[in-house]
């Protein structure tokens, strides 16, 4: 194997993984804005700052505590999906009876105070989050090198969308969730307790957010506008994909980056933009995105 | 066909041209930035012009169609590039170069208003502003906008051959000339009947299109519209401070213009115009607290949207119960 269509496999390869990452990340972001529109129906704009809190929060409890990647896997979800909840419970739920444009402005300016609070406090340079000792070094497969941390980002994003997806497709509670997204007042008539199972949504879709942002830690630098830039390509991701579908979410996600990173190897003037363009197609043959229901 | 007027503000719209109170507001606020420049600094209060009539472009869309573009930053600052280039490069006079600029960003908006129109409410939203994005992306990259640095050093020019516009005083009122032209057009396009129709699908889009209505080439037009208007600001901008850079077409840009709108009020005539002035004020006056300007700005996004929604002209309007 010398050469496939003139590109040196190494750069193929290579490019490939870096696209399945950032698809990774794509597909984790979006199948948190997924879950949060089907339920709240707003457009969490604050999305990226709490994947950018995330990070954060990680590199806080390592410098600041000790508190190890692992354990930061686990904690700093629950500490993040928390500030969301409380979000959700002080601001968001003021919204619901107006139109969702609202949502979409109040979590925009959320994002900006997030943003900027830590933009004051730790600059714009980037902090260092080294890898994990378990998960550095690499494996040469022959046709290219894996860094051990990266394959570990792909599979770790994997399961926790498909954990994601089988909990709101084949669960009881996910059936409730489902049943809430359809109609919440009959739910509701039920005895199930549908203000609450909105704000634990949120603080789900906030936690997802926040996972991306730990995963993402040891791979980028740690700054204040790490997510800023990253979550309007997943704006266009869940355009791309449409927000019905949980699969759908994730499928796209991955897809995406997979199409990026092969957009770097053959043009890669073009990859910036690779995924706008794609926009424009879909929204020119499917205008309700690929797996999404004619709204 | 008969012209209605919102529920609460009986006869207010029917009459023949415009409410005499909008007159005088009209003539309070020439007046006033007829003397401005000779008690405020020029160049701050064509900033605030430029951004005044931005956000009413914007609200000419979102407050009058109903339609959030959260990605106008692309508009004004393609044309900012446009003029900027054509003004410093081929040497054209600025009159020519705030037209090119601005029939640029008319352009940029017809090829992103044809496909953000096929989705509708918070859909639409992300797609202009993932389009700004993308324009924001090929900014940086165009061997022709200079990248990071931008278009530095733009000459002013002589207008006409004979204004001299170097002269920050005479700039002033050409630029307050330009603008006033703006929002007149803006205020003849709210009250023909295009706009009416326009407010119809803003408030039942399908029952606008029950009674016949081309609703798609409504939105197509005041899209259209609204990016030309903003192109206009964004051109002129660019030769107030002789400089496009990439902060004209970051979506930071996008969200500045619409939390003007928001803050004046959404919808109303005058709203843009002192949101524009508070935002941009705020920012000058408190330059040296540095990233703190984005913090406060994220807290009044969200004061408006949680306490606020009408926003300061949609208060005082309901306060002397006349729509401003």
């Amino acid at each position: 194997m010398v050469e496939l269509f003139g590109i040196p496999p190494q750069a193929l390869f290579g490019q490939l993984l870096l696209g399945l990452i950032n698809g990774s990340f794509y597909a984790l972001l979006s199948l948190g804005l997924a879950v949060i529109f089907g339920l709240l129906n707003i457009i969490n704009f604050a999305h990226g700052a709490q994947y950018m809190m995330g990070a954060f929060v990680a590199w806080m409890m390592l410098t600041y505590f000790g508190v190890n990647y692992w354990w930061a896997l686990l904690l700093v979800p629950l500490a993040v999906g928390a500030t969301g909840i409380v979000l959700e419970r002080l601001m968001i739920s003021r919204l619901y009876h107006l139109d969702h444009l609202y949502g979409l402005l109040l979590t925009f300016g959320l994002a900006l105070v997030i943003q900027g609070l830590f933009r004051n406090y730790y600059g714009v340079s980037g902090l260092p989050y080294s890898i994990p000792a378990e998960l550095s070094g690499g494996t040469n497969l022959g046709f290219m090198f894996l860094p051990t941390y990266r394959g570990w980002v792909v599979v770790a994003s994997l399961a926790v969308c498909l954990g994601t997806w089988f909990a709101i497709e084949r669960t009881q509670l996910g059936a409730y969730l489902r049943a809430a997204t359809e109609n919440p007042s009959l739910v509701g008539a039920f005895g199930i307790n549908v203000p609450r199972m909105i704000t634990l949504t949120y603080g789900f879709g906030v936690a997802l957010a926040a996972l991306a942002g730990v995963l993402a830690a040891p791979i980028y630098s740690v700054n204040p506008n790490m997510g800023a830039d990253l979550i309007i390509v997943v704006f266009a991701v869940v355009v791309i994909g449409g927000m019905g579908s949980i699969l759908g979410a994730i499928l796209t996600g991955f897809g995406l980056g997979i199409v990026e990173g092969l957009v770097k190897v053959f043009y890669p003037e073009a990859s910036a933009v690779a995924v706008f363009v794609i926009m424009a197609l879909v929204l020119l043959v499917k205008p309700a995105g690929l797996f999404g229901r004619v709204a | 066909m008969a012209v209605d007027a919102p529920a609460t503000l009986p006869n207010s719209a029917a009459k023949v041209g415009a409410p005499r109170h909008h007159t005088l507001v009209f003539f309070a606020l020439l007046l006033i930035m007829l003397v401005a420049p000779f008690v405020l600094y020029p160049v701050f209060l064509m900033k605030v012009m430029c951004f005044a009539l931005f956000a009413s472009a914007l609200n000419l869309l979102l407050g009058f169609g109903g339609l959030l573009s959260f990605g106008h930053a692309a508009y004004f600052g393609i044309a900012a590039y446009v003029s900027a280039y054509t003004a410093k490069v081929w040497g054209l006079p600025p009159e020519l170069a705030i037209l090119l600029g601005t029939a640029a960003a008319a352009v940029l908006g017809l090829l992103i208003g044809a496909l953000a129109i096929r989705r509708q409410g918070i859909y639409f939203a992300m797609v202009t502003l993932a389009f700004a994005q993308m324009v924001y992306f090929f900014s940086l990259q165009a061997p022709f906008t200079g990248g990071e640095d931008g278009i530095q050093a733009v000459p002013r020019g002589r207008l006409f051959g004979f204004i001299d516009l170097a002269n920050d005083l005479t700039f002033y009122f050409v630029v307050l000339a330009i603008v006033t032209g703006g929002m007149l057009a803006i205020y003849r396009i709210i009250h023909s009947p295009f706009g009416q129709v326009l407010k119809a699908i803003r408030d039942n889009e399908p029952r606008s299109t029950s009674l016949g209505y081309k609703v798609d080439r409504y939105k197509l037009a005041v899209f259209v519209m609204s990016a030309t208007l903003a192109g206009l600001a964004g051109a002129i901008k660019a030769l107030v401070f002789q400089l496009a850079s990439l902060t004209d077409v970051h979506w930071t840009m996008s969200g500045e213009v619409v939390l003007m709108t928001l803050l004046g009020g959404m919808g109303t005539i005058f709203g843009p115009l002192v949101g524009a002035a508070v935002i941009i004020g705020m920012q000058n006056y408190f330059a040296s607290f540095g990233a703190w300007v984005t913090v406060l700005q994220g807290m009044i996004f969200v004061i408006s949207v949680l306490l606020f929604r009408e926003g300061i002209v949609g208060v005082i309007s309901r306060w002397i119960k006349k729509p401003l």
